[in-house]
């Protein structure tokens, strides 16, 4: 007897005492949902269990786990785990390790199923069928909900499902999930199940197969397995029509057409990318207005003091700074879910896989990829309908290259600063082609990184791309919403916790330590930037000429008061740790043409690529909500001058800055997300380490370079 | 003749699925195994993948992995899903 069953059974004996056990208790069952990518098992799920559903991620790797509860007939309640889609229980792929542990009882925290429901796709019932006859052999009681059966009475296909119970030995249900249809029976049968005889299908099927035999299958098992479906199906099927080209056929012919598929294609993904780049941003602008009433509101109710502070500025910052991203993430999962549930994510696999397979990575990287020039975030969360793990992680290594929209601001505030109004050949804007070149860069760089990875660290025998190209169906309403409900979910449960930890520290280091009120700006600015601080007061005193009177007004006095706050905040930014951090790392970032203030701004960007403008807004005291088109900012950022008295910025360095935000991981949502989805530390701290060690090469190249050319 | 060479919406019975290895086991699993009836539909706007029709499915593959399935000479026409 094989070692796989005998360990099945003896489990399963265990296992009987302790359910026997529940039962008494509880009277629950564990059931599993097994079956092929596409037959209609998600439905199913969430028909069964409706909103009594979580997932999260088996331990160790990033398969989802999906549990829920099904209230069965009699007010009894069942555990449903949805196990991942499969093809086949061989175990080649991680989704079919797990999915064979969860069945073998060998994952902990997961109990071993009392019953498997296996779903069965009618109208492709013969594929559908290889994995039940594995299922078969586990020992466990197994129920066939067949379904699609509508849809395979429209392909005369006549399923006569008494006689299919009888040759399989087991219950046969039909079901239509979408209308709740069979889903009584289903309980039925399920509850029933321990009655019926676990039926043998090697004993049925090759007797000679019983023998010991490794795990891994081969040929001729295989084919003994498709010789018996091949009876089954033809004793309980009746086809009327032998050969039909479908409607999925029909729409194929345009869909992936060799010119209007690609065009199509185009025109989704623009439609995607124009949704998430400009239809997100009210709803972002909502949020980021909220929290920033909500911090005023929160500054105004507390106590003046540290904990208003960490309130203010570490906490709702940081959660404000996660929950800006939610609308992306939702809009993005609402398209692919659409596009995974209508069959059309497969054929833009197909469409482009050549494309994508050149620089070794899989057809269905090119979403991701698109997704992560609006956002890194949604993009990688993306890369999970990528199955591989190594394509996988390839996307996910790449992603943050594609130039996001928060460095857009960074871009247009070196642009506006040092190249505005500047053309080439006379009528192309400088500041365009700058931008243009750095999106460009950004893409190089994927295409040459992700070329390198697949051929040292993710190498790998070329996965197969063997994909089933699923019939067009209509997009279930039901399972859009969940899908997108439990990705925006996952992704503040999982990177939220991480991202405010991290706005919380960045929140310290730029606050402490806290200076006795004035004393110690008071002394820094003397030491260092008396200039910039004392300014505003000179301006006042002296009479503003533009303005041509020689009184100070209460609004003078008020703005006055306001410029000798910022320039405060501004002192207490530089003797914080952060300002101590910039002149710490001074010597490092120096062959870049950066000086300490740089540094400090470096530093606080990590917490979003956009933090950059508003953290030289404070640090050269042009006001805290100084933003990319602020005039007084691009004038003080024009005007700042390092400790020695030249400028602190060239056109180059402003270059350099740019090259160097290409690169540079410099942000730490993304990092969170990339430790979440890849589930390891030392994947994350790689990227992190290669990413800021090719921006800093770049950024040295460019500036030193550029010397050499004698440019700044 | 292999499967790659199959002119689109010929239909052919496999033959042979050589190799031995994730990509054979793979294919086979899916269905494609010898005896089964395979129709090709198309090859991608690039010239791969391909496309065919098997078990009453569409599946894709690339040349490369269609290059390891070998085919009898094309039929007109394949009654049923006789293995």
């Amino acid at each position: 007897m094989n070692p796989k069953i005998i360990n099945a059974t003896e489990r399963h004996s265990e296992a009987d005492k302790e359910k026997s056990l529940i039962r008494n208790r509880k009277s629950e069952i564990v059931v599993a949902l097994a079956g092929n990518p596409n037959a209609g098992k998600t439905t199913l799920f969430n028909a069964l269990t409706g909103l009594r559903q979580k997932v999260a991620n088996y331990p160790g790797v990033t398969v989802e786990r999906k549990e829920g509860v099904w209230k069965l007939n009699d007010g009894a309640a069942a555990r449903l785990i949805d196990l991942p889609g499969l093809y086949s229980l061989d175990a080649t792929s991680f989704d079919e390790q797990i999915a064979r542990d969860v069945l073998t009882g060998k994952l902990a925290g997961v109990p071993q199923p009392d019953a498997i429901i296996a779903v069965v796709d009618a109208t492709n019932l013969e594929r559908n069928l290889y994995l039940v006859t594995q299922l078969l052999e586990y020992k466990i009681p197994v129920v066939v909900a067949l379904t699609m059966v509508d849809a395979a009475e429209k392909q005369s296909l006549e399923i006569n499902t008494k006689k299919l119970s009888e040759l399989l030995g087991v219950p046969v249900v039909e079901v239509t999930a979408a209308q709740k249809k069979g889903i009584d029976e289903l309980a039925e049968a399920v509850q029933a199940a321990e009655e019926f005889q676990v039926s043998n299908f090697r004993s049925q099927a090759d007797p000679t197969n019983s023998e010991a035999e490794d795990l891994k299958t081969d040929a001729s098992e295989i084919f003994a397995r498709y010789n018996f479906i091949s009876d089954v199906y033809q004793e309980s099927v009746k086809h009327i029509q032998t050969e039909e080209r479908g409607f999925s056929e029909k729409i194929d012919r345009v869909l992936t057409h060799k010119f209007f598929g690609l065009v199509i294609l185009a025109a989704i993904l623009l439609l995607v990318f124009q949704t998430i780049f400009s239809w997100a941003n009210l709803p972002m602008d909502l949020l980021e207005s909220g929290f920033g009433a909500l911090g005023d509101f929160a500054r105004v109710s507390l106590p003046e003091g540290l904990l208003s502070d960490l309130i203010v500025d570490g906490v709702i910052a940081g959660v404000g700074g996660v929950l800006v991203f939610l609308p992306q993430i939702l809009l993005l999962f609402l398209f692919i879910s659409i596009l995974e549930d209508t069959g059309y994510m497969a054929r833009a696999a197909f469409l482009l896989d050549k494309l994508m397979s050149k620089f070794g990575l899989h057809g269905k990287a090119f979403l991701p990829l698109m997704s992560s020039f609006a956002c890194a975030i949604p993009g990688i969360m993306a890369t999970r309908t990528i199955e591989n793990p190594k394509d996988r992680l390839a996307t996910i290594m790449i992603a943050p290259f594609m130039s996001c929209s928060a460095r857009l601001p960074v871009y247009a505030l070196m642009i506006a600063t040092f190249f505005a109004g500047q053309t080439v050949f006379g009528f192309v804007s400088l500041g365009a082609v700058l931008i243009l070149a750095m999106y460009a860069l950004g893409i190089v760089t994927a295409i040459i990184v992700a070329w390198i990875l697949k051929r040292t660290l993710l190498k790998s025998a070329t996965p197969p791309f063997v994909m089933e190209l699923p019939p067009y169906r209509l997009p279930n309403v039901r399972n859009v919403l969940q899908s997108m409900f439990n990705n925006g979910w996952e992704f503040l449960k999982r990177a939220g916790t991480v991202i405010l930890a991290i706005s919380i520290i960045l929140w310290a280091l730029t606050a402490f330590p806290r200076s006795a009120d004035g004393d110690a700006s008071q002394a820094i600015s003397q030491n260092q930037i008396a200039p910039g601080a004392q300014e505003p007061l000179n301006q006042i005193t002296t009479g503003d000429e533009s303005c041509g009177c020689s009184l100070p007004d209460e609004a003078h006095i008020a703005e006055a008061e306001q410029k000798a706050a910022e320039a405060k905040q501004g002192a207490a930014l530089r003797n914080s740790y952060a300002g101590r951090l910039g002149h710490f790392i001074e010597p490092v970032i120096a062959p870049l043409g950066f000086d300490w203030k740089i540094g400090v701004a470096l530093i606080a960007s990590f917490a979003a690529r956009e933090v950059l403008v508003s953290t030289l807004s404070i640090i050269y005291n042009a006001g805290k909500d100084g933003n990319e088109e602020s005039e007084n900012l691009i004038q003080a950022v024009s005007d700042a001058k390092r400790d020695d008295g030249t400028p602190a910025w060239t056109p180059l360095t402003a270059v350099t800055l740019m090259v160097f935000f290409v690169l540079a991981i410099q942000c730490m949502s993304t990092v969170a997300v990339v430790r979440r989805e890849t589930n390891s530390w030392r994947w994350t701290i790689f990227m992190v380490v290669y990413m800021t060690a090719l921006a800093y090469a770049a950024a040295f190249l460019t500036f030193q370079g550029g010397k050499l050319l004698g440019f700044g | 003749m292999n499967l790659t060479n199959m002119p689109n919406g010929e239909s052919a019975k496999v033959t042979a699925v050589n190799g031995n290895n994730q990509i054979t086991r793979r294919l086979m699993e899916m269905g494609v195994v010898p005896g089964v009836s395979v129709r090709m539909i198309k090859s991608a706007p690039f010239g791969d993948p391909l496309e065919i029709r098997v078990r009453g499915y569409h599946l894709a593959m690339r040349k490369s992995e269609a290059d390891q399935i070998e085919v009898s000479g094309p039929e007109s026409k394949v009654p049923g899903f006789k293995p």
